[in-house]
């Protein structure tokens, strides 16, 4: 049912509304560095994951930011092999919350940390050309404001948690007229 | 303490260090002058800690956690039978996913993704330990170091407690903390093999006696008074490449039928007195047995037909590393109880330890009376993994 409904909405390009629960308490527990990023970036990701899934089908990734620079840093865009990619904030539209792109980026404050989690901000596979496959490592780039890239590679995980509570009936609004 | 933040630090601004020296002073068991400003000088009082939950065993190293370290008071043993695709690469990808888990989990860290984050909070001495049934092999296309065991007479195995493709061996002293690893676990690994069988079991407690007593079961009974310690471990489980493998035996207690012996007629079955676990030929539970001592009645004073005679190893090459939890399942409704041992042994060799002891004891051992395996499952613990790698790396790559 999930998939059927993820498929259409990504060969449809509507813009699905996720019922996502809040689930990002995972804070500053964890702490696996990702690869170095390129030498003029300093921006790096913790514990990055990917949400696996069949091909064709929309998924994101997660983790989190951190700026350890006494500059913000803005995230411009995400590129993958995987698939092309979004950069997606939740946002609260007529009552219900909706995924839309972030317009301008991710920001991360000056020594501050940007959490991308299922239900928050999140890094968007608009449509996988393989399926993504649990403990598969995936790689992305990120691109910064200022022009550098930050590489990294996430594992996927056969996530069934907040990302899978859609609202067939009532989660789906057009892409054009959603999207800013 | 569930109060919101700001009018607690509030609270704790205004009034300062006097609150904070009565704090103390009441932590402390001690009667507090109530003068305003002057900390009575008490004892100093440490912030309250808890060790037994923060403790953590780290995971990378050589040899896998959760083998040599004295028990902790919880496991679970959870046997995947891997689905039919999972082929070399799939278990890759699986055991790579599970390592990642185990890896945070046990340090108290949240797996990635974790659902329930603050049940990671306190790893209780958590340890996840992988092991690697024949069938893995097979389906990874490598050659098995184990084989199942043979058919003992006293066998009475069930399906549902058998066999497995892969085990994770689960132990914390908290069974909380074995409850939300158990489940991350078993969340990551669905993709690639179905339960077999889940077996939880449970020691003392910790603070309930010494880190390193000899765990009693069940039946009352000392169990691993044998065992191999400190420097004997490593000859007896330990290969070079940090492997080592483990038995795993559902060993059913006849607890009614036990109840109905007399004491000596228990000790002369185990061959220890039940208190103090001593050899019948001896004092205290680590005396050696003696199997020329004759009692009075000039019999040996161990019977030939006692557990302990029919189990004993000189060999420090030839020991077994027990590793038990017991098991107390819900009683029937004619209140027969459902309990026993999950009988848990590392060794080097499967075939050169443990069998030759297990064969002993199924040709004659009196506890035979009161004991019935009715589950059995051999694994390989294939070596530790450093921190990046993933267990069975070595294997499956």
């Amino acid at each position: 049912m999930k998939n059927t409904l993820t498929r259409l909405a990504a060969t449809a390009g509507l813009l699905v509304t996720l019922g996502l629960a809040g689930c990002g308490d995972d804070s500053a527990a964890g702490s696996t560095p990702s690869p170095a990023p390129s030498p003029a970036a300093a921006l790096t990701i913790r514990d990055p994951w990917v949400k696996a899934a069949p091909a064709g089908t929309m998924t994101a990734a997660f983790g989190v930011l951190v700026n350890d620079t006494g500059a913000d840093i803005t995230v411009a865009a995400a590129e993958s092999p995987a698939s092309p990619m979004e950069l997606h904030e939740m946002t609260m539209k007529d009552g219900k919350m909706v995924m839309q792109p972030k317009e301008g980026g991710f920001v991360i404050k000056a020594n501050g940390t940007h959490e991308l989690s299922p239900g928050g901000d999140h890094l968007m596979l608009m449509n996988p050309a393989r399926a993504i496959e649990a403990g598969d490592e995936v790689s992305f780039t990120l691109k910064l404001g200022d022009g550098t890239t930050v590489p990294f590679t996430a594992i996927a995980k056969p996530y069934a948690g907040a990302g899978e509570s859609y609202d067939p009936g009532m989660s789906m609004a057009p892409m054009g007229s959603a999207a800013p | 303490m569930t109060a919101r933040p700001s009018p607690v630090s509030r609270r704790r601004l205004l009034t300062g260090a006097a609150v904070a020296g009565l704090g103390a002073a009441a932590g402390a068991g001690t009667v507090a002058a109530t003068g305003q400003e002057t900390p009575v000088p008490v004892a100093v009082t440490q912030p309250q800690t808890f060790p037994t939950g923060t403790a953590a065993v780290a995971f990378h190293g050589p040899r896998q956690a959760g083998v040599a370290e004295d028990p902790p008071a919880h496991a679970a043993f959870v046997a995947f039978t891997l689905a039919a695709g999972t082929d070399r690469r799939a278990l890759g990808r699986m055991l790579r996913l599970l390592s990642d888990d185990a890896a945070r989990l046990t340090q108290g860290e949240p797996a990635l993704g974790d659902t329930d984050a603050t049940l990671a909070a306190l790893p209780a001495r958590l340890t996840v330990t992988f092991g690697f049934g024949p069938g893995l092999y097979r389906a990874a296309g490598r050659p098995a170091p184990i084989a199942d065991l043979p058919k003992f007479r006293i066998d009475r195995l069930e399906r549902r407690w058998s066999g497995g493709d892969l085990l994770l061996q689960i132990c914390a002293d908290d069974p909380l903390t074995v409850a939300h690893t158990q489940r991350m676990l078993i969340k990551d690994a669905r993709p690639f093999a179905a339960i077999r069988w889940v077996q939880q079991g449970f020691r003392r407690s910790p603070g309930v006696q010494a880190p390193d007593h000899t765990q009693r079961n069940v039946l009352g009974q000392l169990d691993g008074t044998a065992n191999p310690r400190g420097p004997e471990i490593d000859p007896a489980v330990w290969n070079e490449d940090g492997s080592t493998t483990l038995v795993v035996r559902r060993i059913r207690a006849e607890i009614e039928k036990w109840d109905m012996l007399s004491v000596s007629d228990k000790e002369n079955a185990v061959g220890r007195r039940l208190t103090s676990g001593a050899p019948l030929s001896g004092h205290e539970e680590h005396d050696k047995p003696d199997f020329t001592t004759v009692d009075q009645s000039g019999l040996p004073a161990m019977p030939d037909f006692s557990h302990v005679t029919r189990a004993r190893v000189e060999d420090p090459t030839q020991k077994i590393l027990r590793r038990p939890y017991n098991y107390d399942d819900a009683p029937n409704a004619a209140g027969l109880p459902d309990a026993g041992l999950i009988f848990a042994s590392y060794q080097r060799d499967i075939a050169r330890q443990y069998v030759p002891i297990q064969q002993r004891l199924a040709d004659k051992d009196l506890l035979n009376e009161w004991i019935t395996p009715i589950g059995s499952a051999v694994f390989a613990i294939p070596p530790g993994c450093t921190e990046g790698s993933w267990i069975g790396a070595g294997l499956l790559s």
